[in-house]
C-alpha cells in the first residue's frame, strides 16, 4: 500500500435509524434518516472538517465511521480494513488504529475511574502493555504529551476542570497510538480562552505522530483554522466539499453561502457593513426530508427543478464538489 | 442625559459548603436609554450573577449582595420591597434566558404563560391579553400565532421557544430587556435570526439592551459599548469599535488573539492563554489575571488595578501599558 492512496474512504455511507410503534409488537414506522448516502476521502496526515447545523448527522456520520453504530448500508474502509462488514477480531484492529474524542468532557469520562484507569483503559482492552507498571509509565507519558502533570493519575474526573478533562480524553484517545482520530466537538464546551489551548495540542500531536482527523464542529471559524478540507452536511448529505480557503472564500451552494454570513466576525465594522443571508425557518425532520434537494424549503434560489429532482455531485472546479442545481 | 440603570460597587458572594464563593468583586456600569452594551466574559466571570444581582434573582441564602446599589431611574432597586420588586421585573426591566427549554414551564401552553406575564402587571381580562399575546408573537415571528397559543413548550424548536421567550419579554414594553446568552444554545443560522430580531425589535420599542455573552464574534455588531469581566471583575470598558481595534487590558488582547476569524486565511497559530481562570473560592489577591498575563509585574501579584481611563469612554484595570510593557 502506498502513501497516496488515502487513509479513510467513505462510500455511499447510510445510517437510519428506525422509528417504532408499540410497546410489545414494535413495528417500524418510518426511519430517522441520520446519514443518507456521504462519500469522501481523508489522506493520511489531513484534517477534513465536517460542518453543519444540529441535527445535520455531522455525529452520526462520525460515530457509524468507527462502527460505533452498525451502518444501514455504504461502505468505510479505514487503513484497508472494511469497518462495516469486519468481524470482531478485524474490529479490534480498527478500534486501536480509529479513536474518538467526545464533545462533552464532563460525560464522555466515568466519574467512578481514576485518570490512570481512564488513560490505560485502550492499552488493557487492546492488551497493547499487559504488565501493569509499564502501563502506568506509558499512562504518565501520555498525560505529559498533553501537558498535564503525571502527578495527577489517581485522581477523579471531578476534580479538573473541562479543558483539563478534554485533554485527558485526548490521553486516552492517544494511549493505543491510533493513525485516525474522529473528533466529535471537541472544543464545543470549552471558554474561548481553553478553546486555543486544545486546538493547539491537538495540531501539534498530528505533527508528532502523523495523525489524520476528522474534525467535527459547528465552529465554522476555527474549522477554517484547522482544516485542510472541510464538507458541509445538511439533513443527511454532503452538499458542498473543497479545500479551506476555496470553500470559505468561493462557496458554491446556498447553503454554505448563508452559514457562513451567519458567522460572526470579531470586527463590529465588518460585522456591520456586511451582507447576512438569514435562512428562514428551521431544519426539517430527518424522518420526512424535503423532496428533491433537501435544502430547497429553505433555499433563497430554488425553483420547480430543485423540489422534484435531486441534485448531482459535481465536480466544478479541481477538488471542489457541490450538490446543487444552480451554477 | 442620565444613566436609564447605574449600578455601583456591586460584590455577591454565595456561601456554599466548599466556602464562600466571590462572585462578583465590584461591579460598577450604567447604561443609558436605548443603549446596547455588552458584557463579556468567559464562564464563571460573574457576568449572569451580575444582573442576576441587579434583579434581585440570587437565592438568598446562599447569596448575599454584600454591598452595593442599583439605580434604576431615580431609585435604588436593593432598597425596595419584594412586592415593588414585583412591579420591575418583567414590566420595566425583563431578562432572558440562555435556555429557553428550561425557562418556559413544560406543562403550560404558550398562551397561558404570555397572558400570565400580561396580566400580571396591566390590568386586562384573558380575551384582550389573548389578542395582545398574538399580536406579540407575530411581532416576533411566529406563524400561525393564534393556533400555536394553544401548543406546549415541547412542540416547538429551540429558535421558536426563543422566540416565545422574547414576545414574554417584550409583552409590557420594559425599557430594559437582560438578554443573558439569549443564542449561545442556538445553531448560526438560528443565532443570526434571533440578533437580527433583537435588534429590529430594539429600535421598534425602544429599549435599551443588555446582552450578556462570551463570545466576541455576536456582540461586535450589535452593541455600541463592551465590558470586559474577568473573575467578578470589570477589566475593560471601550466603545465597541474602540474595543476591537485598539484593546488595551491584556485579558481582551488574549481573547482576541484567541478567536480564529471565518473571514481570513490562516495565517499562524492560535495564540492561546496559558493556564485557567482563577479558583473564586479564594478572595482575590492582586490582580486576577496576574497569573495569566504576559505582561504582569511584580505590582500586579499583590496590588489590584483600579478602572482608569485611558481614552475617551475607555478604561481598564491594569497596571501595564501592553503597548509598551512598562507600568503606567
Amino acid at each position: 500500500m502506498t502513501d497516496s492512496q488515502p487513509l479513510v474512504i467513505v462510500e455511499n455511507l447510510v445510517k437510519h435509524f428506525p422509528v417504532t410503534r408499540g410497546i410489545v409488537f414494535q413495528r417500524r414506522v418510518g426511519a430517522v434518516r441520520a446519514v443518507d448516502g456521504i462519500s469522501f476521502t481523508i489522506d493520511r496526515g489531513e484534517t477534513l472538517g465536517l460542518v453543519g447545523e444540529s441535527g445535520c448527522g455531522k455525529t452520526t456520520a462520525g460515530r457509524t465511521m468507527l462502527g460505533l453504530y452498525p451502518a444501514s448500508s455504504g461502505s468505510v474502509i479505514i487503513d484497508d480494513h472494511d469497518v462495516c462488514c469486519a468481524k470482531i477480531k478485524e474490529m479490534q484492529i480498527v478500534h486501536q488504529k480509529a479513536q474518538m474524542i467526545f464533545q462533552d468532557p464532563y460525560a464522555s469520562l466515568n466519574p467512578r475511574w481514576t485518570v490512570n484507569a481512564i488513560v490505560s483503559e485502550p492499552l488493557r482492552v487492546h492488551k497493547l502493555i499487559p504488565k501493569d507498571r509499564e502501563r502506568s509509565e506509558r499512562v504518565k507519558e501520555l498525560l505529559s504529551l498533553v501537558g498535564m502533570s503525571s502527578r495527577l493519575v489517581n485522581r477523579f474526573p471531578h476534580e479538573f476542570s473541562g479543558g483539563q478533562r478534554q485533554r485527558i480524553g485526548v490521553a486516552r484517545a492517544l494511549a493505543s497510538n491510533p493513525l485516525f482520530i474522529v473528533c466529535d466537538e471537541p472544543i464545543s464546551a470549552l471558554d474561548v480562552s481553553i478553546q486555543a489551548q486544545v486546538v493547539n495540542l491537538l495540531e501539534d500531536l498530528q505533527d508528532q505522530f502523523s495523525l489524520t482527523y476528522l474534525f467535527i464542529a459547528h465552529d465554522l471559524s476555527m474549522v477554517r483554522h484547522i482544516c485542510d478540507r472541510v464538507a458541509v452536511m445538511y439533513l443527511g448529505w454532503i452538499v458542498e466539499l473543497a479545500e479551506r480557503n476555496e470553500l470559505y472564500e468561493h462557496p458554491l451552494h446556498p447553503y454554505t453561502t448563508a452559514l457562513l454570513s451567519a458567522v460572526p466576525i470579531p470586527d463590529p465594522k465588518k460585522d456591520r457593513a456586511r451582507r447576512r443571508i438569514i435562512l428562514p425557518g428551521d431544519v426539517p425532520s430527518p424522518i420526512n426530508p424535503p423532496s428533491g434537494c433537501r435544502f430547497h424549503p429553505r433555499c433563497p434560489l430554488a425553483d420547480d427543478r430543485c423540489k422534484s429532482e435531486i441534485p448531482e455531485w459535481r465536480e466544478m472546479a479541481p477538488g471542489h464538489f457541490v450538490a446543487c442545481h444552480k451554477d | 442625559m442620565s444613566s436609564l440603570l447605574e449600578v455601583s460597587d456591586l460584590r455577591t458572594r454565595f456561601h456554599t459548603a466548599e466556602g464562600t464563593v466571590f462572585a462578583v468583586n465590584g461591579i460598577s456600569l450604567h447604561i443609558d436609554e436605548d443603549e446596547t452594551l455588552a458584557i463579556v466574559g468567559e464562564s464563571g466571570c460573574g457576568k449572569s450573577v451580575s444582573m442576576l444581582s441587579v434583579l434581585r434573582l440570587i437565592p438568598i441564602p446562599p447569596g448575599e449582595i454584600v454591598t452595593g446599589a442599583a439605580i434604576y431611574s431615580g431609585h435604588d432597586l436593593f432598597k425596595y420591597t419584594e412586592d415593588e420588586m414585583e412591579d420591575i421585573r418583567g414590566k420595566e426591566i425583563s431578562m432572558i434566558f440562555q435556555d429557553p427549554m428550561t425557562s418556559l414551564n413544560p406543562v403550560l401552553t404558550i398562551g397561558r404563560q404570555i397572558t400570565e406575564a400580561l396580566r400580571a402587571h396591566l390590568p386586562t381580562d384573558q380575551k384582550t391579553a389573548e389578542d395582545q399575546a398574538v399580536e406579540l408573537l407575530e411581532k416576533v415571528g411566529l406563524s400561525d400565532p393564534r393556533q400555536r397559543l394553544k401548543d406546549y413548550p415541547h412542540q416547538f424548536s429551540g429558535g421558536m421557544r426563543q422566540r416565545v421567550m422574547i414576545a414574554m419579554a417584550l409583552s409590557c414594553s420594559p425599557s430594559l430587556l437582560i438578554a443573558d446568552e439569549p443564542t449561545t444554545a442556538l445553531d448560526v443560522t438560528i443565532q443570526a435570526q434571533i440578533t437580527e430580531l433583537v435588534a429590529q425589535l430594539r429600535d421598534q420599542y425602544h429599549m435599551a439592551i443588555i446582552w450578556i455573552t462570551h463570545d466576541l464574534g455576536v456582540v461586535a455588531g450589535l452593541a455600541e459599548r463592551v465590558v470586559v469581566m474577568y473573575a467578578g471583575l470589570m477589566v475593560e470598558e471601550a466603545e465597541v469599535d474602540d474595543l476591537y481595534e485598539d484593546p488595551r487590558h491584556p485579558y481582551t488582547l488574549a481573547l482576541l488573539a484567541a478567536l480564529p476569524r471565518v473571514d481570513r486565511r490562516r495565517d499562524r497559530r492560535l495564540k492561546s492563554i496559558p493556564g485557567a481562570p482563577p479558583n473564586l473560592l479564594v478572595e482575590p489577591h492582586g490582580c486576577p489575571f496576574a497569573p495569566r498575563c504576559e505582561f504582569a509585574l511584580e505590582r500586579c501579584k499583590v496590588e489590584n488595578p483600579p478602572l482608569t481611563e485611558v481614552g475617551r469612554s475607555h478604561t481598564i484595570a491594569c497596571w501595564v501599558d501592553i503597548k509598551t510593557g512598562a507600568p503606567r
